[in-house]
């Protein structure tokens, strides 16, 4: 690379491009390169004289080692501080992360995560539909729903429908004013996990909705075109053409709404539902030691939502139209047909 | 008023528009527009963009409402049932059921981006007419040989050029066994060198007595296939005539400004 003649060869990689007259006679000079010039247009130029790759200098970023050693810093702080305080009390810690009533707290916290997500994106799908549906009633019903359950926070929510019996404490079905075929208490009729799969279902499906309307309305207007041409009703259309394309829009926020999820059961704990949380609280209820069961139920929902997180990062790449060059069932590419 | 069939003396026209119009907020797209087409005919219409073409082929299988006028497909009334003078609009379901006899190809090709080839020509016989799936197959592969892609069955739109393309979306609306066909500039959005393959296949149907509206801009292809050239400016139609009329002795001066620009 130091030596003379060789040297010049980047600079004429450089000016190449460029397309500069003045690059023939400044070739012309040294023995080796004075062929590119000549040769670049009717031969190929890598033929006719190797390329070598660029060495310069590099710009320096004296800023990044003074945050290095901040950062550094700052972390020697807090590991010193978790190793030294014996307040963190880490025996605690590991007795309790794989004691029983912690795992089935970790279990609670997945099942209701499935049930209130399964409500939330059923009924997401639904509202979503309704949203875009030709009949105003229709229209209107599913803008109120999601202007309520989003106007509200979610623990109201829930700590309302773990108080319905009070509101009413005798459920039935029947004809409005009529005779009554089931009925029963309120309480008996919703238990506490009804209640904290309601409260959360029925908030996500509002946040749903919005997402699988995005998705829906991502769908080229040409595709529903196309169905209705070859005599599809708007129903067949929705699940055979427009759904199965909205899913590449509606999968990665879904993700995301999956992990938040997670997190957002541990509201159930104020209806004394025993998921991760209240069931770390009841341990620490009787034995006082607050922090390290804390801790223990951070450390599960970090676990449990990088766990979801992987999946999402394989999800997102799946449905990401530049991301894979395959033309596969579900790695589809709208490119040609959608715009 | 009842459907215009003449007693039997001649077959009802497959298509038959009387002063058709259609309004988009303040812009009149078609201006009291009359059309006839009869069975087995080709009717290519030409014309400048905005000129109302497509708005009025969309018009044909009810993907446009009409504001005023009449229209009928094979001596149906398009998107309304007349009963006792009194018109109705006609349920999505029975607006489906006349669409399906009417087969579309787009511009765009617009192929369900998510189902290859095979399966793009056999969702509507399987899902709409109820044909049994493996008897669709065998026809959608029929269908593929013909229009020459017999070995693209498994492939995806994306994976297609663009002529390919819009010979599968012609595919598609055959297996439909449509009465008639509707063409929306098929070959506008391809590169030069794919547009013959597409007019290829255009020819041999009009060859085998398919009824066609065809919205073109291929000259060549409308003097040669088309029965009737109806040339529409401004919403309303200029001239109609066989394509020697039209094309080759243009009586409007609009007709004439508009070939001497595209000949």
């Amino acid at each position: 690379m130091a030596s003379g003649p060789p040297g010049a060869g980047p600079l004429d990689a450089a000016a190449g491009p460029l397309g500069t007259a003045a690059s023939g006679p400044l070739d012309a000079a040294p023995p080796g390169p004075s062929a590119t010039a000549d040769a670049a247009s009717d031969d190929d130029p890598a033929g006719a004289a190797p390329v070598e790759p660029i060495t310069a200098v590099p710009v320096r970023h004296p800023w990044r080692w003074v945050g290095v050693a901040v950062i550094g810093l700052l972390l020697a702080m807090a590991a010193n501080s978790l190793v030294t305080n014996p307040r963190f009390e880490w025996d605690v810690v590991w007795d309790y992360l794989f004691s029983e009533q912690v795992l089935r707290g970790v279990w609670a916290t997945v099942y209701l995560t499935v049930y209130a997500m399964a409500v939330g994106i059923v009924g997401g799908v639904l509202l979503a539909v309704l949203r875009l549906s030709p009949n105003p009633l229709l229209r209107g019903a599913s803008w109120v729903y999601t202007w309520f359950f989003r106007g509200t926070p979610v623990m109201i929510q829930i700590l309302f429908w773990g108080a319905i019996g009070s509101l009413y404490p005798r459920l039935s079905i029947g004809i409005p004013f009529g005779p009554e075929f089931v009925s029963g208490r309120a309480n008996d009729l919703i238990p506490v996990l009804a209640a904290v799969v309601l409260g959360l279902g029925l908030n996500e499906a509002a946040y749903m909705a919005e997402i699988v309307r995005a998705g829906i309305n991502s769908v080229d207007p040409g595709q529903v075109e196309a169905a209705h041409a070859l005599g599809m009703g708007r129903l067949l259309t929705l699940r055979r053409i427009v759904l199965p394309q909205a899913m590449r829009v509606i999968i990665p926020p879904t993700g995301n709404e999956t992990i938040s999820m997670l997190k957002t059961t541990s509201l159930a704990s104020v209806i004394a539902f025993t998921e991760l949380l209240y069931a770390v609280q009841l341990i620490y209820a009787r034995n006082f030691r607050t922090i390290p069961l804390l801790i223990v139920a951070g450390i599960w929902y970090l676990a449990l939502t990088s766990v979801l997180s992987v999946g999402q990062y394989y999800l997102e790449r799946h449905y990401d139209p530049g991301g894979r060059p395959s033309g596969g069932p579900s790695g589809f590419r709208l490119k040609g047909a959608a715009r | 008023m009842t459907e215009p069939t003449d007693n039997g003396t001649r077959p009802v026209p497959m298509v038959l528009a009387e002063s058709v119009h259609r309004t988009f907020g303040r812009h009149q797209a078609l201006r009291g527009v009359s059309l006839r087409v009869e069975p087995g005919q080709v009717c290519c219409l030409i014309g400048p963009s905005g000129s109302g073409k497509t708005t009025l082929l969309r018009c044909v299988n009810h993907l446009e409402k009409i504001d005023a006028g009449r229209l009928w497909v094979d001596g149906e009334l398009v998107g309304y049932r007349e009963h006792k003078g009194k018109l109705y609009e006609l349920h999505e379901r029975d607006v489906a059921r006349r669409r399906a006899d009417i087969g579309m190809v787009f511009q765009r090709f617009n192929l369900f981006a998510h189902m290859t080839a095979l399966e793009n020509i056999i969702e509507a016989p399987v899902r709409v007419r109820r044909e049994r799936r493996a008897d669709a197959i065998e026809r959608a592969r029929a269908l593929l040989e013909r229009v020459g892609l017999g070995d693209r069955a498994d492939s995806y739109p994306a994976r297609l050029s663009g002529g390919q393309q819009q010979r599968v979306a012609i595919a598609r609306a055959l297996a439909m066994r449509p009465k008639l066909m509707l063409f929306d500039e098929p070959t506008s959005a391809l590169d030069p060198e794919l547009v013959g393959e597409v007019l290829d296949i255009m020819r041999g149907l009009a060859a085998e007595g398919m009824t066609m509206i065809v919205v073109t801009h291929e000259m060549g292809f409308a003097r040669e296939v088309a029965d009737t050239v109806v040339f529409m400016d401004g919403g309303v139609v200029v001239e109609a005539g066989s394509p020697a009329e039209v094309l080759g002795n243009p009586r409007h001066e609009r007709t004439q400004a508009f070939l001497s620009k595209v000949l």
